[in-house]
């Protein structure tokens, strides 16, 4: 990314876009205070809601359930129309910056033309159905939509123990189901939240548009899940990787690996490919490491930068391979920023499926050089600046705030929230002590290294003891699943 | 610095620290009690589970056969110590002062310096409940990995914990 692209973007406010978040804050706020509460300014920003949505094939179920609310009559699927304009706000806002972001880099993208497939075109992945299908999926779902409800109704502000607590049963269930999953991983990390911050009645302010984001989402999901998915096609070719984002909660953790794919015609396309486990709290730190054993391929992608050579590998059209280890071979090791120099320009990038355009959505894999760190919170690219995203370094890698801030050259994604860009680094290029330095969020996916590697420009882990802690007895997986091993099955 | 109320992104849950899981291999505050799981020194085959009560620090330890520990008596028994000495590696002291309400929380420094502030007696029953919460703990890392994106995660980044 060069200056004058930095510029182009923070030059360019898409036209709309702050006003239809007003609306959204409205409906936040609406939220805070419960659905079942409202008073005169939370009824004006429903109205609101209805207004700006007049215009789209959604206004009558809006408006009905702006009624709805008023006459203290709704139901889940009053809130699903309400859920539903909010995406539909929010997803406007995704298209209007992330068509920014694509101007600005020179960036094409596929359109949207995915059909939904057949029930029988479901992807591989969700395997047999734990709970069977039909009956007993409705009622989860039922389930899941019936604690949403009674969260909007009482407000988070009212939400005490118990109605957090009340999910706990409906939340395992769904985690048996795989096509559930997106869904039981999303309200196991909202409900951990609510508990967290339980007594929520005594907060000093309230995540309200992040709680509404994962509300609304959970509302949609809870609508949809369990239909069926996209269908994919078998791509084969040379995939050379960029680098790793790493998402986590509580119980679940995922990679989420950015990379181009040369297809043998010589097309190039950027893909991405995500595992997604289940953890507990205590695994945290490089130990997550441990859950993603099975993909030994993918690892050694991201820790010794292999070239992966594909066939025949899943392909979804939101640009997602379906990641089957055995598909994949490693080849020679190729330079992620060499990777990043030659091929990102040229690469075309994948279309954003409708149902998950949300600005949180937009991770848009970026070089930038030649900048300089401002008190190691935000980067200057030739009077530009562009604020680093500090929250997204992972603590299973070596990449660290200091590194960032030594640093002169980024492999990263661009982010966008709360008004502004972001720009979350992957790996950097860095002087230390008079030494250039090369760290990557993946470097330890095969296990920590203490010093240098073999290559010599990458760093361990600074302190032996904790990459002890890793391994061995101490292994956090491997006590948990002895002791699960022994009590489990009993 | 952004504003809280209108980012997507924000961290609501403090981080957690790494620690070895060998002798407590669950400790949670939740549902009013700081309350967990820790192995016995002597059988392989068995754990205590013990709780804390925020509310008046009434205490419990007993095994996952609801056979009350013979450590018990008017104090604390050293499972219990344990329990605090880990939950304070994890949490943090103040965090665990603070949920079970020992004011001023943030001049605590250890587990030793918490047990000395509880004024709680002995309590029965209550460890089914937590032997079955850990139960349903360790059976988050038996579930079959994901190949299939799950967008929703974006909301929830991998960030640092302490201790690196």
């Amino acid at each position: 990314m060069l200056a004058a692209q930095v510029k182009q973007l923070l030059d360019t406010e898409p036209e709309g876009a702050v006003e239809a978040l007003e609306i959204v804050d409205g409906l936040d706020d609406a939220l805070v205070h419960g659905l079942g509460r409202i008073g005169e300014a939370q009824a004006s920003a429903l109205a609101a809601l209805a207004t700006a949505l007049a215009a789209t094939p959604l206004r009558d179920r809006v408006s009905e359930a702006v009624d709805k609310v008023r006459a203290g009559s709704l139901g889940d699927e009053h809130l699903a129309a309400l859920a539903g304009g909010r995406a539909a706000l929010l997803g406007a806002v995704h298209d209007a910056q992330l068509a920014r972001l694509d101007a600005a880099l020179g960036r094409s993208r596929a359109g949207w033309a995915a059909e939904v497939s057949d029930v029988d075109g479901r992807l591989p992945g969700g395997g047999p159905e734990g709970q069977g299908g039909g009956r007993s999926l409705d009622n989860l779902l039922a389930g899941c939509r019936s604690w949403l409800t009674e969260l909007a109704i009482t407000g988070w502000a009212g939400t005490g123990q118990d109605q957090i607590s009340a999910s706990g049963n409906v939340i395992h269930a769904a985690y048996a189901a795989p096509r559930l999953r997106r869904l039981a991983v999303l309200l196991d990390g909202l409900a951990a939240e609510l508990r967290a911050a339980s007594p929520i009645a005594t907060m000093s302010r309230l995540p309200a548009r992040r709680w509404a984001d994962l509300w609304s989402r959970g509302v949609l999901l809870a609508h949809s899940a369990g239909g069926p998915g996209f269908s994919a096609v078998e791509v084969s070719g040379r995939l050379l990787i960029l680098g790793v984002d790493l998402h986590e909660h509580e119980t679940a953790v995922q990679l989420q690996a950015h990379g181009v794919l040369e297809e043998p015609g010589g097309a190039k396309r950027l893909v991405r490919m995500s595992i997604s486990a289940g953890k507990t709290n205590t695994v945290i730190g490089a130990s997550i490491w441990r859950l993603f054993s099975g993909y030994p391929m993918m690892l050694n992608g991201l820790a010794k930068h292999r070239v992966l050579e594909l066939s025949g590998m899943p392909l979804l059209p939101s640009g997602d391979l379906v990641w089957r280890d055995e598909l994949a071979a490693a080849a020679e090791p190729a330079d992620p920023f060499a990777t990043a120099r030659v091929l990102l320009g040229a690469a075309v990038a994948p279309a954003v499926p409708p149902l998950e355009r949300h600005p949180v959505r937009i991770a848009e894999p970026v070089l930038v050089e030649g900048y300089t760190v401002h008190n190691g919170v935000s980067i200057d690219l030739g009077g530009n600046a562009i604020d680093l995203d500090l929250l997204r370094l992972p603590g299973c890698g070596p990449l660290t705030a200091a590194a960032v801030e030594a640093s002169s050259a980024c492999l990263g994604l661009m982010r966008w929230d709360a008004g502004r860009w972001l720009l979350q680094p992957l790996a950097v290029q860095a002087t230390v002590k008079k030494k250039p330095v090369t760290v990557h969020n993946g470097e330890w996916a095969l296990g920590l290294r203490v010093g240098g590697s073999a290559g010599g420009a990458s760093i361990g882990h600074p302190d032996p003891k904790v990459a002890k802690a890793s391994s061995g007895k101490d292994d956090t997986v491997a006590v948990l699943r002895e002791r699960a091993g022994r009590l489990l099955r009993k | 610095m952004p504003n809280w109320e209108v980012s997507s992104v924000v961290a609501v849950i403090p981080p957690v620290h790494p620690r070895k899981l060998a002798k407590v291999p669950f400790v949670e505050m939740s549902e009013g009690k700081l309350q967990g799981v820790v192995s016995s020194g002597s059988d392989i085959e068995r754990v205590y589970v013990s709780a804390i009560a925020a509310d008046g620090h009434g205490f419990s330890c007993s095994t996952n056969n609801n056979r009350p520990c013979g450590g018990l008596s008017t104090w604390p028994c050293k499972h219990l110590h344990t329990l605090v000495d880990e939950a304070v590696l994890q949490y943090g002291a103040e965090r665990v002062a603070r949920f079970l309400r020992i004011e001023p929380a943030d001049t605590l420094r250890t587990g030793d310096d918490i047990m000395g502030r509880l004024d709680g007696s002995v309590v029965k029953g209550g460890s089914a409940t937590v032997f079955s919460r850990f139960l349903r703990h360790l059976a988050y890392l038996e579930l079959a990995p994901c190949e299939e994106p799950i967008a929703e995660l974006h909301w929830f980044p991998s960030t640092h914990s302490e201790g690196r």
